[in-house]
């Protein structure tokens, strides 16, 4: 699914990184717990995460997470923007619950990793 | 080639940033895209440890044909008990850790998982030496 489309889905805004916003997602994985994540061995992963600090930035870029869903529309700060778009990590805020926005983005299709 | 870097205890802001710029080394000597994962995921996770855990420490890269080593050096609390450490789930990790979205006791088997061999010896109030070693070669040692 491109990463536009399942903006669309859980009426999230792109904040950074719109050019890459054409790209492809095929699975996900909801997680607050970044060991977790780095857990996570392959590609085209989108991350749904109610925790938004640096630390979320940094551990996508070890496991080449392109693209990242922060719910409930938590404040991003520049830093962590700025972390980001070094990174070419598209990040997307949904005023949705980590919740809602698995259900919505399995229901349309995305994979599960485990 | 060999790399040293510095990390302050405590500075969330730069925690990764070590990682960080070994994956862009990695990436131009051309290292399999696997193989670099791991060794950049062993060396995050060792670096949050420093800052999590520890006052100070030094990260070593060594990088030579056939093999990387990673030594994590700190002045810290140390660990006492390295077995009961290595176990998932047991973490002594602080409020503001957790918050961070690590301290969940995964951080040294997610090290040991991503490395080809990790020695680590510790001296309680003194700190702490982690030495990770991942072959290159594609084959493990």
């Amino acid at each position: 699914m491109l990463i536009t489309e399942v903006a669309s889905k859980i009426e999230g805004r792109v904040v950074c990184c719109e050019n890459k916003a054409a790209g492809e997602v095929e699975y996900a994985f909801s997680s607050d717990l970044m060991s977790d994540v780095l857990k996570v061995e392959r590609e085209n992963v989108l991350l749904i995460t109610g925790l938004a600090n640096l630390q979320v930035i940094r551990t996508s870029e070890m496991s080449d997470i392109n693209c990242i869903v922060i719910a409930r529309n938590k404040k991003l700060n520049s830093e962590i923007i700025k972390l980001a778009t070094e990174n070419g990590i598209v990040l997307i805020e949904s005023p949705y619950s980590v919740f809602r926005i698995s259900g919505e983005l399995y229901n349309a299709g995305i994979k599960p990793l485990f | 080639m060999q790399y040293r870097y510095k990390i302050a205890g405590g500075d969330f802001s730069n925690a990764g940033a070590v990682a960080s710029s070994v994956k862009k080394t990695l990436r131009q000597l051309n290292i399999d895209h696997r193989l670099s994962k791991r060794i950049v995921i062993a060396l995050y996770e060792g670096e949050v440890n420093v800052v999590a855990h520890a006052y100070s420490g030094i990260i070593d890269i060594d990088i030579d044909h056939e093999r990387i080593k990673i030594r994590i050096t700190d002045k810290g609390p140390g660990i006492v008990d390295i077995a009961k450490a290595m176990e998932e789930g047991y973490s002594t990790a602080s409020t503001q850790v957790r918050e961070m979205g690590f301290g969940a006791g995964m951080g040294l088997s997610n090290m040991k998982k991503n490395s080809d061999s990790m020695q680590i010896t510790s001296e309680p109030g003194i700190g702490t030496a982690v030495e990770l070693t991942t072959y290159l070669n594609g084959n493990e040692g």
